[in-house]
C-alpha cells in the first residue's frame, strides 16, 4: 500500500510538471482536418468576382472585334487616304499635343500649390478645377461660346455703356479670330484635359515628401528654387503621366469642339468630329476606319502610361 | 550664439509656451525631452520652417524671428535626413555653397575636403538611394555644414543607427563641433547620448 501511494504521489507530481497550473488549454482536439467546404467557397468567390469582372472586359473585347470585322484592310486604307481625314489626323495630333503641353504648364504649378500650401479659398479652387471633369461636355462648349460672344462679364460694371466682347477684341484689335478656328479646338480640348492633368500632378506632389524642400530652404533656397531644384526633378514621371492623360482626354474631346469650333472640313475637323461627320452622311465604313485609328492611338497612349507606372513603382 | 526668448508655438491643439534657451558660440548643447514633447517643433521654429506665435529668436544678437529660413545661416539635419533623391552625394555637399554663389574652385576644394573628412569620397557619384544608414547620416551632415553655418541643428541623429555606427557617428558629431567651431543643438530622448556629447544639457519639462 505504501509503495502504491508513493507511486501515486509521483504520478501526481509528474502530472503537475506536464501541465503547470498557469497553462491555458485552448482546444482538446488536436487532429488536423481539411475543410472542403472552405475550399469550395473560395472557388465560388473567384467564380463570382471573375464572372462579374468579365462582363466589362468581354464588352470591350466584343466592341473591338465588331469594329474590326466591320471593316476590311482595303476600306481602312481607302478611308485613311482621304485628304479630309488626313487633315483631321494632322489637326488632331497638333491640337492634342498643344493642349497637353499647355495643360502641363498650368497643372504643374497649380498641382504643387494645391498639394503644398493652405491658402484662403483653397477649397473653392479645388472644386472649380474639378468642374470640367463633371460638367457635360456640351455645356462646357456652350459656356465657351457664350464667354467669347457675349459682352464680357463685369465689363458693364466698370464701363457702363461698353459692349466689350472677347471674340471681337481678339479678331479686330489683335487680328487673331478665335471661334470656329483651330485655336478654339485647342482651347476646348485644354479646358477638359487640363483638369485631369491637375489631378495627376496634385497626386504626384502629394506623394513627394515636402521635408526635402524644407531642408533645401534652410540651405539657402527660395520657395521657387526649392520647387525647381528639389520637387520638380522628383516629379518628372508624374509630369509624363499628366501629359499623356491630358493628351488622351484631348483626343476623345468632341462636344465642346462641335459647339465652340464647329466641324468645318480642313479647318476645325478633328478625328472625333470626323467620326460624327462620316456617320451623319451615312459613310459607316469611313466612320469605323477612323474609330479604329483612334482606338490604335488610345492603346498606344495607354501602353506608354502603363510602362511609366511600372517604372514609377519599381 | 543662439537664443530663444519666451517663444510660443501653436500647431492645432498642440502648443508650446514660454520656451527660453541659449546656446553659446562653439557649444554642444543637447535638448532632451520625451517623445511628442515638441522637440522637433522647436528645431523647425529655429530654422524658420514653423511660425512662432510670440517671443523672439536671436542669432548672434540679431532678431531673426520673422526671417526666411534661407537667411538664417543654419544647418539642419532632420530625423529622416530628407536627402535629395535626384542629386548625387557630391551635389548634396555643394548645394548650399552653390546657392551662395561661391566660386567653383572653392566649392570643389571644400566639398572634396569635407568628403575626405566624412569618409564619403568614394560615394561622391552615388545617389542617396541604396546608401547605408551611417553613410546617409554623413551625407546629411556634410550637406548641413558645407556652407559654413553658424549653428547646426540635429534631430535625433543617432536614433536610426545600429550600435557600431552609432559610436562612430557620435565621435564624428563631437569632432564636427570641435573642428569647425559650429555651435550644435542636438535633440534626443536618450540620456547616454546626452551624457557623452553635451557641454550643456537642456531638459524640457
Amino acid at each position: 500500500m505504501e509503495t502504491r501511494s508513493a507511486q501515486n504521489e509521483c504520478l501526481a507530481r509528474n502530472d503537475e510538471l506536464v501541465r503547470p497550473t498557469n497553462t491555458i488549454q485552448v482546444s482538446g482536439d488536436r487532429t488536423l482536418k481539411q475543410n472542403r467546404i472552405r475550399q469550395v467557397r473560395d472557388t465560388l468567390f473567384f467564380l463570382i468576382a471573375g464572372g462579374l469582372s468579365s462582363c466589362f472586359v468581354l464588352l470591350i473585347v466584343l466592341l473591338l472585334i465588331a469594329d474590326l470585322t466591320f471593316t476590311s484592310t482595303r476600306e481602312f486604307g481607302n478611308a485613311l487616304m482621304k485628304p479630309e481625314i488626313q487633315a483631321a489626323f494632322v489637326l488632331t495630333m497638333l491640337s492634342c499635343t498643344a493642349a497637353a503641353v499647355m495643360s502641363l504648364w498650368v497643372a504643374t504649378p497649380l498641382g504643387y500649390l494645391l498639394s503644398r500650401f493652405r491658402f484662403p479659398g483653397k477649397h473653392i479652387v479645388d472644386t472649380l478645377v474639378d468642374i470640367p471633369i463633371v460638367l457635360p461636355p456640351l455645356v462646357l462648349g456652350l459656356s465657351l461660346l457664350i464667354l467669347f460672344h457675349q459682352p464680357f462679364p463685369f465689363s458693364k460694371w466698370f464701363f457702363p455703356n461698353s459692349n466689350w466682347e472677347l471674340e471681337n477684341w481678339l479678331r479686330e484689335d489683335m487680328g487673331f479670330p478665335f471661334s470656329f478656328r483651330w485655336p478654339a479646338v485647342v482651347l476646348a480640348q485644354f479646358a477638359v484635359s487640363c483638369a485631369f492633368a491637375i489631378r495627376t500632378m496634385r497626386v504626384t506632389f502629394d506623394q513627394i515628401h515636402p521635408r526635402a524642400e524644407d531642408v533645401a530652404r534652410t540651405l539657402g533656397c527660395t520657395r521657387g528654387q526649392a520647387f525647381l531644384l528639389i520637387a520638380l526633378p522628383q516629379a518628372w514621371k508624374g509630369m509624363i503621366a499628366a501629359t499623356m492623360i491630358a493628351w488622351a482626354r484631348a483626343l476623345g474631346e468632341f462636344g465642346p469642339i462641335m459647339v465652340f469650333a464647329g466641324t468645318t472640313r480642313f479647318r476645325t475637323e478633328v478625328l472625333s468630329t470626323t467620326v460624327f461627320l462620316e456617320l451623319s452622311v451615312g459613310r459607316l465604313d469611313a466612320a469605323v476606319a477612323v474609330s479604329l485609328l483612334m482606338v490604335g492611338m488610345a492603346v498606344i497612349v495607354l501602353l506608354v502610361l502603363r510602362w511609366i507606372g511600372a517604372t514609377l513603382s519599381s | 550664439m543662439i537664443e530663444l526668448i519666451d517663444v510660443a508655438i501653436r500647431i492645432g491643439d498642440f502648443s508650446l509656451n514660454k520656451i527660453s534657451l541659449r546656446v553659446e558660440d562653439g557649444q554642444y548643447a543637447v535638448l532632451m525631452g520625451k517623445t511628442g514633447s515638441g522637440k522637433t517643433t522647436i528645431l523647425e521654429a529655429i530654422c524658420g520652417l514653423r511660425r512662432v506665435q510670440s517671443g523672439r529668436i536671436m542669432i548672434d544678437g540679431q532678431d531673426v524671428t520673422r526671417w526666411a529660413p534661407a537667411d538664417r545661416n543654419i544647418g539642419y539635419v532632420p530625423q529622416d535626413l530628407a536627402l535629395f533623391p535626384s542629386l548625387s552625394v557630391k551635389e548634396h555637399l555643394e548645394f548650399g555653397m552653390r546657392l551662395r554663389r561661391m566660386s567653383s574652385g572653392h566649392i570643389a576644394k571644400k566639398s572634396q575636403e569635407l568628403a575626405n573628412w566624412l569618409e564619403i569620397s568614394h560615394l561622391m557619384a552615388r545617389k542617396p538611394k541604396g546608401l547605408s544608414g551611417g553613410e546617409s547620416q554623413r551625407v546629411a551632415l556634410g550637406r548641413a555644414i558645407a556652407f559654413g553655418p553658424a549653428l547646426l541643428l540635429l534631430d535625433e541623429p543617432l536614433s536610426a543607427l545600429d550600435a557600431a555606427t552609432r559610436v562612430s557617428v557620435q565621435g564624428l558629431l563631437r569632432e564636427v563641433n570641435k573642428r569647425t567651431g559650429i555651435s550644435v543643438l542636438h535633440v534626443t530622448h536618450n540620456q547616454e547620448e546626452a551624457d557623452s556629447l553635451a557641454d550643456t544639457c537642456i531638459r524640457m519639462q
